[in-house]
């Protein structure tokens, strides 16, 4: 059966004509199917002249354009002369424009030379160091506020922060701690085992947890879990243009959306590198009575023996620090983004680099300090 | 996509027959019947929350009917199995109302996607085809633009260069006007105008817009919140001078005044 005009898949004639070749395109031209090769329509002629037209021609698009665009080329670089008037004046238009557009030179680069590359991330890198201490002065003076008028304070919002990022990260803390008391036990069993100092696990154990590990896990978990969602709170919030519905209304939106979620972690990470501590301990635990078959009094009297306020409280005071730099650096983030999505997750991504980062350091020079003051 | 001039008998590019459409069980369209001719620029009208956009999620399949059926080119839609849905999705293109560009993608990549999804072109190709989607939209030279680095406007623009990279044969507009000034919602309306006349092209927009719906729909219908479907179906300025229904008149006559002012 022959097939209608409008099922004719794309098809391409040449014929021999006086002083050149005249090619015919007809049939259905669609960009998603294939379309006939110039090369094969040609045969390895080299006619000195192409006349292009249009016989049956049902649908077409892009690709009829593609195909003639390679013949006009082909003329071009070929020395022929490419004959289009006969086409219809629609296609001819659509051609000019495909070749216009192929012309066009590529846009420079830009990013332009290396030397204005360093220029533009030097500037850039002022730029992120301004808003950075303006954010940082923004959030002192915003505490300032807070002192003054306490009651102006978002209560309700701190409140609803303190518990997603407290009582909400209760199980994540509690399986971490647990499990890295657990493996620091493991490990220190099989040293300690050798000179049959195994009690001594607990002492290794509490030591550490208090002091480094309780701290340092609950802040890492806190910048991962809440730190992440408060620069992508705040970095969407920025991109559907809520923060500058503050700002029109004359609300700092450090005193709205930033303080209440800095106070939130503030508070909330003592607490949870308690309870880390606990948890952490409670794993060593289970390793002395499960693998040392150290009874869990012994345990507990060696490890009270061991520890004492002063570990705790260091710690307890490093977790402050923690909180506080965690809170900053993700709201930081947050507000910094570039409104768009992908800017929401750069904003999420580089508030959890910064917070981990910015613990890893504060507790290298707690480091320091304590062992300087003899705590 | 360029059509011949249509047969008689040639089904209509789009029909639906008795849609209930709306989200969790909630019924916000009823009974909702039309079709849009090969070639026309077919209006969705009616006030804010009326369904207009709720419509327009059925058609496009972003929402699965309640009831009733979405036909293109007689090819039902709402009910077609996976591959022939998938071959249909091909000839329609859509326009979001903020240009919905895919943020970490460059204008090149973000128009290049559906065609190295879709074509066996190579990528040569491809980035030819990209350059004169962007220069017929008037965005020559933004190839190498985040959609973050450009405006509302040239956001839209880009979007559309993307919703015709397939040449589609049906273009669904969701309030294209939105958020633009007025000599920019006016290119638009005249590169809306161009496509169709050039390409043939189907357009649908979902429009409050009045100045646009005077311009350049052929055809419109207009929905309303309460009757939860259509309640006036025809020429915008014939349904402006003789309609029946007050809501209608009230809703257009203010357009067709400033239509008319110099």
């Amino acid at each position: 059966m022959p097939e209608s005009l409008e099922t004719a898949p794309a098809r391409a004639t040449a014929t021999a004509a006086e002083g050149g070749l005249d090619v015919a395109v007809g049939g259905v031209w669609q960009v998603t199917e294939p379309r006939p090769v110039w090369a094969r329509v040609l045969g390895g002629a080299r006619p000195a002249r192409v006349r292009l037209r249009a016989e049956g021609l049902a649908t077409w698009d892009t690709s009829l354009l593609l195909f003639l665009f390679e013949v006009r080329e082909w003329c071009r670089a070929a020395g022929a002369e490419c004959d289009a008037a006969p086409l219809p004046e629609k296609i001819r238009v659509l051609l000019d424009q495909f070749g216009t557009a192929h012309d066009a030179r590529p846009p420079a680069d830009r990013m332009g030379s290396f030397i204005a590359g360093v220029g533009h991330v030097t500037v850039e890198t002022w730029g992120r160091a301004r808003t950075a201490s303006t954010f940082l002065g923004e959030s002192v003076l915003g505490v300032a506020r807070l002192f003054r008028r306490p009651a102006a304070f978002r209560w309700g919002d701190c409140l609803g922060e303190m518990q997603q990022c407290g009582a909400m990260a209760l199980p994540i803390v509690s399986l971490i701690s647990f499990l890295v008391g657990l493996i620091m036990a493991y490990q220190a069993a099989v040293q300690l085992r050798q000179f049959g100092a195994d009690i001594y696990v607990a002492d290794l154990v509490g030591l550490s947890v208090v002091r480094e590990m309780g701290p340092m896990m609950a802040a890492v978990i806190l910048a991962g879990r809440t730190g992440a969602a408060f620069a992508a709170t705040l970095a969407n919030m920025k991109a559907s243009e809520e923060v500058d519905a503050l700002e029109t209304l004359g609300i700092p939106p450090v005193d709205f959306l930033v303080l209440p979620r800095i106070v939130a972690l503030t508070l909330m990470m003592p607490l949870l590198a308690l309870y880390a501590d606990c948890v952490g301990i409670l794993g060593g635990m289970a390793v002395g009575a499960g693998v040392l078959e150290i009874p869990p009094a012994a345990y507990w009297i060696e490890t009270q023996s061991i520890v004492d306020l002063s570990d705790v409280n260091t710690g307890l005071l490093k977790s402050v620090a923690f909180g506080l730099l965690i809170g900053i650096a993700s709201c930081w983030r947050g507000l910094q983004a570039e409104r768009s999505a992908a800017g929401v997750g750069r904003a999420a991504t580089s508030a959890v680099v910064t917070s981990i980062l910015l613990v890893i350091v504060a507790d290298a020079l707690f480091a320091v300090v304590f062992n300087i003051l003899g705590w | 996509m360029n059509v011949a001039p249509l047969p008689p008998t040639a089904p209509p590019a789009i029909e639906v027959e008795k849609l209930r459409g709306g989200y969790d069980g909630d019924v916000i369209l009823d009974n909702v019947s039309f079709r849009v001719a090969a070639g026309e620029i077919f209006f969705v009208i009616g006030g804010s929350g009326c369904g207009k956009s709720t419509l327009l999620r059925h058609l496009v399949g972003l929402n699965h009917p309640l009831a009733g059926t979405v036909k293109f080119f007689g090819r039902p839609f709402s009910d077609a199995t996976l591959a022939d849905r998938h071959a249909l999705l091909k000839t329609f293109g859509m326009l979001f109302q903020g240009g919905a560009l895919w943020s970490s993608l460059t204008l090149r990549q973000n128009i290049a996607l559906p065609l190295e999804h879709y074509t066996p072109l190579t990528r040569r190709e491809i980035d030819d085809i990209v350059r004169l989607k962007l220069a017929q939209v008037g965005l020559a030279g933004f190839e190498d633009y985040y959609p973050a680095e450009i405006s509302g406007g040239m956001r839209k623009r880009a979007g559309l260069a993307r919703a015709l990279a397939l040449d589609p044969e049906i273009v669904f507009f969701d309030e294209p006007s939105a958020g633009l000034d007025p000599v920019t919602s006016r290119k638009l309306d005249e590169l809306i105008l161009h496509i169709r006349d050039t390409f043939g092209t189907t357009i649908v927009v979902v429009s409050h817009e009045l100045a646009s719906i005077f311009d350049i729909a052929d055809r419109v219908i207009m929905l309303d919140r309460a009757e939860k479907g259509i309640i006036a179906t025809g020429r915008p300025r014939e349904l402006a001078a003789h309609s029946p229904d007050p809501r209608v008149k009230e809703f257009l006559r203010r357009g067709s005044k400033q239509s008319a002012e110099p």
